[in-house]
């Protein structure tokens, strides 16, 4: 242990055997850069628990020989200047954060230590979320938790581990359950989780369990150097200046009303064996960010000659019946064949309600607004889409309605209106789920938009199993053979919109 | 190669190439397949995802991370940035760089999930505490949620400051053709980083400055960066000013609409034009009023009650009257409805 000679706590009074060490550990600054005077000297008061916990803190990190190798997170509290003490590497967070910004650092830093160190107001009460997802994520930080059922920085309110009874500014008359609720005990709780490998309460209240204190976080300490899970140390700890003791009061304080309410105890110590069975890296980012993009690019097309200039398409009906996916194939097309094009979907809870639509731009110029609010051709999946969306299509333009037969009470005088029984052929194919492909091959057949031969090289980058790839060919065919017969017969299609 | 893509999916595309090595969030509509494809993708290449357990927490993951120098991001919509306000603040305050995206649904509250730009004034103003500012992107193109990623994460690590890509639930939702091919990204070396090695040893991040002195010239050092952002990193587009008589001014998914609409406009003769600010801080006020003055009025077009309308007012400094069309909850006005709107403001002109 590399030792200095400089002193920076007062003396404690020993009652009991111990021998006590004045020195001051490599782990420490020689001067203290946080006043321009006052070089040597905490800002802690007389007797205060955090410099003792400072203490064996820094001699565990020089002993373990981890200076180099240590980021220390600082919280708010009285704690906060934790960094003008500490020659290792030091960020400061916000008041209870201590945890989340650990996990960030020590999944950025995994085989450095990263040490958390916080008051019970910062990690019982505003950092409560924080440090249980921590723990229960096995975060393989070490967290120190000092308790001194306080408030300090603030000057003296209440904290969540204040003991039932005990005064404080905002519980004058004592904490009462019925109003403030029990002190919360972390470790029991965190003990409660599968992850935490070490967990651990000790006390500053004398000579002897201060020397367990030292070794609990040495333990806690080494265990993360060996790259163990989360590990936990809950200091029980004087403030004599809030309780309005004296620094031995406050110490014995700590045993005779602290201890009680807090059992002192090892809660985990066990190994945890976690699986790793995360998938190791094994691409690279320029395969990720080029994805598909690069398979579909090796097909060539020969850009088709468009006959309109841009064509907007909105598809509504049931969510299950593929509308979202028959719009997003559709713009596929469209990219394939060199337009420029854009797909907006309905989303949320909206889709959830049992109805879903989208809208899709095939353009030659930059797409503007990709919400088609007059379609130049809309498919209703069903009866409630054709009701609500028909009177939105131009004049001129095409509706296309997935059943036989248009409903009785329905008139759409200014479009064209084509009335196809997609789930009856799709049935007969053999699931009705392609459904959506036969609307596909009307929509083809019927304008001409993007050509049947983009529509089956998009299928077969996006459908795997080759038989539901059969089945959509023909599902497709069989929506283009089925307009082609109407037409000719001229059963379906009416200028007027009503269906014989 | 161009692959049709959807624009959230785009920002995580950006961000890889960017060299994004770490994702930390929390799932909210209409956000939430920013998260899935960073859980996706990130691990793939050997980056980081982690979901939180809040934004407070998510932000605060993205402090730790970016302590360490990772690029380093998240996103949310309106309710999780109202919670992610704290650490923006700290973010800034300790002069840490990090990518976070806002795709905008409805407010106040909860709202609802459809698109809204109403976090104008949280993300561009501020909305946490203290002197800061957010520097600001606004995509309106799944290009451009991939494209104006990447500038987050080159402006976040040259100002060392929080960079806010602000988007909505359309852009977000949205699929359109993404043209992304892979290019070498280096970040640049961050010397105060602290990465628990001997040479990073004594650095320090932190916001506190004790004494009113110190937290005067660290405040002082931050709005020079600012000032110097102003100078250099305002982006904005323009379509058919040149000969415009009035200007509507919209971002995002609005510029879009209105970009359409000015196009039919002018096949009634209408001299209409076009002016979207891409970077919202810093506010293109200069290009703005450039292009304003060689008109007669601006029209401000907003998915909100008005916000961006107060920077365009004080770019504008009361030369040329501005009028204001916003339309809010969910509801994105249709090309009719500008067009109206235009020739309603160019008719009230004569
Ligand atoms: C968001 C926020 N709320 C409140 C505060 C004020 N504050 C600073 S320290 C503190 C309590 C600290 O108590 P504790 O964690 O027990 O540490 P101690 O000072 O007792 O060591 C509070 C409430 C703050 N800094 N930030
Ligand atoms: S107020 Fe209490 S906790 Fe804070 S430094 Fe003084 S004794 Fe320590």
């Amino acid at each position: 242990m590399s030792t200095h000679q400089v002193m920076t706590e007062k003396p404690m009074v020993s009652t009991d055997s111990y021998q006590v060490v004045h020195s001051k550990s490599g782990v420490f600054y020689s001067e203290y850069e946080r006043k321009t005077d006052l070089k040597h000297q905490t800002h802690y008061c007389p007797g205060c628990g955090h410099g003792v916990i400072h203490k064996l803190v820094a001699e565990a990190l020089d002993d373990l020989q981890v200076k180099d190798h240590t980021i220390l997170v600082s919280p708010v509290g009285c704690s906060v200047f934790a960094y003008y003490y500490f020659d290792v590497g030091n960020v400061q967070v916000a008041h209870g954060r201590a945890p989340a910004a650990a996990t960030g650092l020590k999944r950025a830093c995994p085989d450095k230590l990263v040490v958390a160190y916080q008051g019970d107001g910062d990690l019982a009460a505003i950092g409560t979320a924080e440090i249980v997802h921590a723990a229960n994520r096995g975060e393989k930080i070490t967290v120190f938790f000092v308790n001194n059922a306080i408030y300090g920085m603030t000057g003296g309110q209440m904290a969540p581990t204040t003991l039932v009874g005990q005064r404080s500014t905002t519980s004058p008359w004592g904490r009462r359950p019925v109003n403030e609720g029990f002190p919360l005990h972390m470790c029991e709780m965190l003990a409660s989780l599968e992850a935490p490998v070490y967990i651990e309460r000790v006390a500053l209240c004398d000579n002897k369990n201060i020397m367990r204190a030292r070794r609990a976080i040495r333990k806690a300490l080494e265990l993360q150097r060996g790259g163990a899970g989360f590990t936990f140390v809950e200091i029980l700890s004087p403030c004599p200046t809030i309780w309005g003791k004296d620094p031995i009061e406050a110490r014995r304080w700590v045993g005779e009303k602290m201890v009680p309410s807090f059992p002192l105890n090892v809660f985990r110590d066990r190994k945890v064996e976690i699986p790793n069975n995360n998938v190791p890296p094994h691409k690279t980012v320029a395969e990720l960010v080029e994805g598909e993009g690069k398979a579909g690019a090796h097909v060539a097309l020969p850009h088709r000659q468009h006959l309109f200039h841009d064509l907007g398409i909105k598809i509504a009906g049931f969510g299950g019946q593929g509308v979202l996916l028959l719009g997003q194939l559709l713009a596929e097309m469209g990219m394939r064949e060199g337009l420029e094009v854009s797909w907006l979907p309905s989303y949320g809870p909206e889709m959830r309600s049992g109805s879903a639509h989208c809208h899709v731009c095939l353009s030659k110029e930059r797409v503007g607004s990709p919400l088609v609010s007059r379609p130049n051709v809309l498919i209703a999946m069903n009866e409630f889409s054709l009701h609500k969306f028909a009177s939105q299509v131009v004049p001129g333009g095409l509706i296309i309605y997935s059943l036989g037969h248009l409903p009785e009470d329905f008139s759409a005088p200014q479009a064209q209106v084509v009335c196809i029984p997609a789930a009856e052929i799709a049935d007969k194919l053999g699931s009705a789920k392609v459904a959506n492909v036969v609307v596909m091959g009307a929509l083809l057949e019927e304008t001409e938009c993007l050509s049947p031969g983009t529509a089956m090289q998009v299928l077969e980058t996006k459908v795997k199993n080759p038989n539901l790839l059969e089945m959509d060919r023909k599902a497709l065919d069989a929506g283009r053979v089925y307009i082609d017969h109407t037409v000719a017969v001229g059963a379906v299609t009416q200028a007027d919109g009503f269906a014989q | 190669m161009r692959q049709l893509c959807k624009g959230n999916v785009a920002v995580i595309k950006g961000a890889m190439l960017a060299g994004c090595g770490a994702y930390y969030g929390y799932p909210i509509t209409p956000a939430s397949e920013i998260a899935e494809a960073a859980a996706l993708y990130l691990p793939e290449y050997g980056g980081t995802f982690v979901q939180a357990e809040s934004e407070t927490a998510s932000i605060n993951m993205v402090y730790g991370a970016s302590c360490a120098g990772v690029r380093v991001m998240t996103a949310s919509s309106g309710p999780g940035l109202s919670l992610m306000q704290e650490g923006i603040s700290y973010l800034a305050g300790a002069e840490l760089p990090c990518v976070i995206v806002d795709v905008m649904r409805g407010g106040p509250g909860l709202g609802n999930i459809a698109p809204e730009q109403s976090d104008y004034f949280a993300m561009v103003k501020g909305g946490g505490h203290g002197n800061y500012r957010n520097l600001v992107v606004a995509p309106a193109s799944v290009q451009e949620m991939a494209d104006l990623t990447i500038l987050a994460f080159e402006l976040a690590d040259k100002y060392r400051n929080p960079a806010i890509v602000l988007t909505d639930g359309f852009v977000g939702q949205m699929m359109e053709p993404l043209d992304l091919e892979f290019r070498e990204i280096v970040a640049p070396e961050k010397p105060w980083a602290v990465k628990g090695t001997g040479e990073t040893r004594k650095n320090m991040v932190s916001s506190i400055y004790l004494e009113s002195d110190d937290l005067e010239e660290h405040q002082r050092r931050m709005e020079a960066k600012y000032i110097r952002a102003q100078q250099m990193e305002t982006r904005s587009e323009e379509y058919c000013t040149s000969d415009a008589e009035l200007v509507v001014v919209g971002f995002g998914i609005v510029s879009r609409i209105l970009r359409s609409a000015v196009d039919e406009a002018r096949k009634q003769g209408i001299k209409v034009g076009l002016f979207r600010p891409i970077t919202l801080w810093p506010f293109p006020s200069q290009e703005l009023a450039e292009t304003a003055l060689r008109a007669q009025r601006v029209l401000v077009v907003e998915l909100s009650n008005g916000q961006m309308l107060e920077d365009v007012r004080l770019a504008l400094d009361g030369k040329r009257p501005i009028e204001f069309y916003g339309r809010v909850g969910g509801n994105v006005p249709s090309i009719e409805e500008l067009v109206a709107k235009i020739e309603e403001h160019v008719t009230a002109a004569v």
